[in-house]
């Protein structure tokens, strides 16, 4: 909009390649949704369509969709009441050792989370009842989306105009709790929402740790999903992707809705001109 | 209890005994420094930036801790020992540091809030600092739905809804633009008479000091260097950085005989002013005659040299003349009534009383 006049000249190859690419990258879903749909892949779109595999998904895998939804719930909640705290722990302290874990804290993202699971299995796996239970499974979800939360509200923490509205808090004789609760969190609560809109999703979808580390009674919806890959037809594992977009779509819309809303009344800027 | 009496608080004397502040790599940004606020008294902490103004209001304030040996006392209680959260300051920051979810009621009431007053108290406290920063109407806008000065008025009504004993503002003008600026100075200027409470106000904008403040602390590279009323500083600087820093200044060359060569007459200076090789004066104390032929004398019996209008700036309510003079090899600018007929190019005579010459540090201070 605002390059105006060149923004017109250099429309048809942008918008050739946009379509290109836009299509390219769509195509594949679009396929897989049809299959989902169709009575016989192979046969194609003439074989006519059909809820069918929708219906055998759901009765065989359902519970995976809500198990996989809860489970992310309580990792954005775990990742709140640890992550926010650490968050202006790390936003605070200038020391070396912060640093340095700042950095360790990123690590269960750059390492496969295979590495990861086998890790937690070694160390705790001896523990029966933890072993079996989903509690072991949101052990390894936070451990992987912990540092996308801290990383994001940390950031928020460690603006300038945060130090001041804490000096403001502490002049007015606010205790600790009360600047903490009642002025610095609301402040950075945009972050803290885009933070934990990104480990909703990063759970959701994570696969490798919980592949690891599920039992048959702890499958997650992207678990679930492999297993009928591997042992179903194909129009069945097509039609559970497109169960997991109706499950999981609304939720990030709402999820995504609830942001804006956040955004809207705690988001600008308490400075002049800032 | 009638109002203003009821939002006066406690009258403070602030003591600041021997605070200095050294970082840990070494640098020293206050020297160790000794000043008294007297009660109720708005004292201007006026420096360039890095003087030390700032380190000097957080010390105050309970948020940087003095160097050993250093000590605040609010009438005569020792509270070095204590942070800010016990030390009832009020504080305004230069950002204004205003709670961006909270109403301008909410932000108002913070104070009382968090030290567990009852509700229909903190309404009333509320109501009646609204009321005195005229923010009536305001009370359910957020921050970023205020404009800046109505920010600035709420953080000031924050700041003093809970009583605090002394009120420290940190450049509370600067983020505003120059027009409003300068209504809101005199308006706070107004406020703070009216509060009757112990202010320090941190600024590097003279005016602004001069406006406000009863007494102007000047400082300079971590030292206060000079302590007193804005005319005082002003009209007789007691040292050569105040006479830079606080209004403009020309600065002229003395020959070896302690006398001003000045467009071809010399004057003789004060004996104060021996040893000095530089002097300087102020642009409004440097008199210019427009006529044909110089008058016989003056009133302070020194003659008239002559100069020539390098340049006139229109300012509006003064001219501005920057003058060539024969002897200086600076152009003396001097200001002059808007009806100084003098243009650029014209002759004219100057003429300076030797006792508004002020000496000149030694050594550039800057």
């Amino acid at each position: 909009m605002t390059a105006g006049q060149r923004g017109r000249v250099d429309a048809p190859v942008l918008l050739a390649i946009t379509v290109a690419v836009t299509l390219f990258t769509v195509l594949p879903m679009l396929v897989s949704v049809t299959a989902g749909v169709t009575h016989n892949f192979s046969r194609g779109l003439a074989s006519g369509l059909t809820t069918r595999w929708i219906e055998e998904v759901w009765a065989l895998y359902g519970s995976t969709a809500w198990r996989s939804v809860l489970l992310a719930l309580a990792c954005v909640v775990v990742a709140l009441l640890v992550g926010v705290p650490c968050a202006w722990a790390l936003a605070r302290s200038r020391t070396r050792a912060a640093r340095l874990f700042e950095e360790l804290l990123t690590l269960p993202v750059a390492v496969p989370g295979l590495a990861s699971a086998l890790a937690l299995i070694l160390a705790y796996g001896q523990l029966r009842g933890f072993r079996q239970s989903f509690a072991f499974i949101l052990v390894g979800h936070v451990v992987f989306t912990l540092p996308f939360m801290v990383r994001t509200v940390s950031a928020a923490f460690a603006r300038d105009d945060l130090q001041s509205l804490d000096e403001a808090a502490r002049s007015l004789g606010a205790s600790f709790l009360q600047r903490f609760l009642g002025v610095l969190v609301p402040a950075v609560a945009p972050s803290i929402v885009a933070g934990s809109l990104m480990v909703f999703t990063l759970s959701v979808g994570e696969f490798n740790l919980t592949w690891m580390l599920h039992t048959p009674l702890t499958r997650t919806l992207p678990v679930g999903l492999a297993d009928s890959y591997a042992s179903m037809r194909i129009e069945i594992g097509s039609a559970y992707t497109l169960v997991f977009f109706i499950v999981i779509l609304p939720i990030l819309w709402g999820m995504q809705a609830l942001a804006r809303w956040i955004e809207n009344t705690h988001g600008s800027s308490p400075g002049p001109g800032r | 209890m009638e109002a203003p009496q009821a939002l006066a608080a406690e009258r403070t004397r602030v003591e600041i005994i021997d605070c200095a502040k050294t970082y840990p790599g070494g640098a020293q940004v206050l020297r160790p420094t000794t000043l008294t606020v007297e009660p109720g008294e708005v004292l201007a902490l006026l420096g360039p930036s890095g003087c030390g103004k700032t380190t000097l209001l957080r010390v105050i304030a309970g948020l940087v801790d003095p160097d050993r040996g250093g000590r605040v006392a609010f009438n005569g209680e020792d509270v070095t020992a204590r942070p800010i959260e016990q030390r009832a300051v009020g504080m305004v920051f230069q950002h204004y540091a205003l709670f961006p979810q909270m109403t301008v009621e909410a932000n108002i009431g913070y104070g009382l809030r968090v030290r567990g007053v009852a509700p229909q108290k903190i309404r009333q406290r509320v109501g009646e600092v609204i009321e005195l920063v005229r923010l009536g109407g305001l009370e359910q806008r957020r921050p970023a739905q205020l404009s800046g000065g109505q920010r600035q008025r709420v953080a000031l009504a924050r700041a003093v809804a809970v009583q605090p004993r002394v009120l420290l503002l940190d450049e509370p003008l600067t983020a505003l633009d120059a027009k409003l600026k300068e209504a809101l100075r005199d308006e706070l200027a107004q406020l703070l008479r009216d509060l009757h409470i112990t202010a320090v106000h941190v600024t590097h904008d003279q005016n602004e000091a001069l406006a406000i403040a009863d007494r102007l602390a000047v400082m300079h590279a971590g030292c206060i260097v000079q302590v007193g009323p804005g005319e005082d500083l002003y009209r007789q600087p007691g040292h050569p950085f105040v006479a830079e820093f606080l209004g403009r200044v020309n600065r002229l060359r003395l020959d070896g005989r302690c006398s001003l060569a000045l467009g071809g007459v010399a004057l003789p200076c004060p004996a104060a002013l021996a040893g000095h090789d530089t002097v300087l004066v102020r642009p409004e104390d440097v008199r210019v005659i427009t006529a044909a032929v110089p008058p016989a004398s003056d009133a302070h019996g020194a003659g008239w040299g002559r100069a020539r209008v390098l340049q006139r700036t229109f300012l509006g309510d003064r001219v501005l003349l920057r003058l060539g003079v024969d002897g200086q090899a600076d152009a003396i600018v001097s200001d002059q009534p808007r009806d100084c007929p003098a243009m650029s190019g014209d002759t004219v005579f100057i003429g300076i009383d030797p006792a508004r010459l002020m000496p000149a540090a030694l050594k550039d201070p800057a």
